[in-house]
């Protein structure tokens, strides 16, 4: 009872932050030079690890399917057409937005926890800046835009290792594939794809600024909001995948 | 005229009293001291004068209008007016030395970038860190930091300056540098110091009003004049505390 009494109050405060986020802007330069920073702390520097990623779950689905294909029957540019449909519906938004709650979700949570108990929020609101405006809203933007970018990214090269890795061991090749991957294909997925992406970009920089900003104590008590930063968000994840699969397709 | 006076403060937390009623002025172009051992609330009472904690019962006026019932125009101008030294320095990591001195002066004025580098040049070097402006608070000293964050607080000359136990965790000179800024500053700005402490070679040196807290209750208050001269008469609770530092036998 108390935990459910705990999470309520919780969600309560998680949404008068994100109401506070909201008010009290000042001059768009100084949330420019933040947006800009941010833009290139989540994307260009998760480039490399969201490539690494989504090659091998590419190549691992491409192995995978073909090999639940033993029937002669079914054509080997059935193993396209799944691949590339679980890329966009799933792999690249979902196992991508997971990862990156680990990365950018741990990262937003120990800046802000450790301003919070450095007093430097302290400091900002003395200066009569609204810090939870200062703090999350160039996040969540940059987020917001950052997030379907590398999704985009994500499945183009999840489509890339699925290519070579069919190729490698023979059990499709890159024609039949790319023949596969077009025939299911529906415009209506990439919006679905796009749209989880906005939605898990907005829910780790918000869920994962919520737990850095409430910190109180000292660098055990960041550490600790990091780990809860990157629990948090990867459940509410998973949880809007459902939802969001519920309700769009 | 910066008059500060606060009447009736009283602060619970939970169901923790920690400050009773509390009422007391401070004077422009003096250094006005909280004194008291450590948890008395001090810290609490600075915070609550500033608006970082909002107070259960009370009233704090600056000049003639009161903060917490201020509108946000006002709030905003009072802020303005207002630096703050913090125990931790609360300098933001991620900005250069010239960065958080000229921070304030971004937020709140629209001067040329020149202008405000001359600013930040002046205020540094009125704490005697001059051309320290490309350095990270990471690659200075505990004293420096507590400089700079002086230097921040002075950028916009305000007109009430706090300090929350500016000298603590310093070597015995650098901590008397300290307090002979403030005091220099205080003369020079003509600003209502705020200082919070519990060093009272500090108090002997530059306090020139004073507020001595016990538990949450203010037990004494009046100039240092007064004190020296009450000595025989002061409240057990302060005799003691002046007594254990073996500064006045």
């Amino acid at each position: 009872m108390n935990l459910l009494l705990k999470g309520f109050e919780d969600f309560g405060q998680y949404l008068l932050l994100l109401r506070r986020s909201f008010t009290g802007l000042l001059r768009f330069r100084l949330y420019w030079e933040l947006w800009t920073h941010e833009q290139i702390h989540m994307g260009r520097d998760s480039l490399f690890l969201v490539a690494i990623i989504s090659l091998f779950v590419g190549a691992v689905t491409t192995v995978q399917t073909a090999y639940q294909i033993v029937s002669p029957f079914i054509p080997k540019s059935t193993i396209g057409a799944i691949v590339s449909t679980s890329a966009i519906l799933e792999l690249a938004p979902t196992v991508t937005s997971l990862v990156l709650a680990g990365r950018i979700g741990s990262s937003i949570a120990s800046q802000i926890g450790s301003m919070r108990v450095s007093e430097q929020i302290d400091a900002l609101e003395v200066m009569g800046i609204n810090s939870a405006t200062y703090l999350i809203l160039p996040r969540l933007f940059s987020a917001i835009v950052a997030f379907p970018l590398l999704v985009i990214y994500a499945c183009f090269i999840v489509h890339v290792g699925g290519i070579i890795a069919g190729a490698f061991t023979g059990a499709v090749n890159p024609t039949q594939f790319a023949i596969g991957a077009r025939s299911f294909f529906e415009g209506f997925q990439i919006t679905f794809m796009l749209i989880k992406a906005v939605t898990f970009g907005f829910i780790i920089s918000t869920v994962s600024a919520y737990q850095g900003y409430f910190v109180r104590g000292g660098a055990l008590e960041v550490g600790k909001s990091s780990t809860r930063a990157v629990v948090v968000s990867c459940l509410m994840i998973l949880v809007a995948d459902y939802v969001l699969a519920q309700l769009l397709l | 005229m910066s008059l500060l006076r606060i009447e009736g403060i009283s602060k619970w937390f939970g169901a923790t009293q920690v400050l009773y009623d509390i009422s007391f002025t401070f004077y422009p172009g003096q250094i006005n001291m909280i004194i008291g051992p450590s948890g008395c609330g001090k810290t609490v009472l600075l915070k609550c004068i500033v608006g970082l904690i909002r107070p259960e019962t009370g009233k704090v006026f600056f000049g003639e209008i009161d903060f917490l019932k201020a509108s946000s125009e006002q709030r905003r101008s009072i802020l303005k007016n207002l630096g703050m030294l913090f125990q931790s320095s609360a300098l933001f990591d991620s900005m250069t030395v010239g960065e958080n001195v000229a921070f304030p002066l971004r937020v709140f004025t629209r001067q040329p970038e020149k202008v405000i580098q001359d600013r930040v040049a002046y205020c540094l070097e009125r704490v005697g860190l001059a051309g320290l402006q490309a350095k990270y608070p990471a690659e200075l000293s505990g004293g420096m930091k507590r400089r700079v964050g002086l230097a921040r607080a002075i950028a916009l000359t305000p007109k009430y300056l706090f300090c929350d136990e500016p000298n603590s965790g310093l070597d015995p000179l650098t901590a008397r540098r300290i307090d002979e800024l403030i005091q220099e500053i205080t003369q020079e700005f003509q600003t209502t110091t705020v200082v919070v402490t519990h060093d009272l070679k500090s108090m002997l040196d530059m306090g020139q009003r004073i507020l001595f807290l016990y538990q949450g209750r203010a037990e004494w208050q009046g100039t240092r004049t007064q004190l020296f001269r009450e000595l025989e008469a002061l409240p057990p609770n302060l005799s003691n505390f002046l007594h254990a530092s073996g500064l006045i036998r």
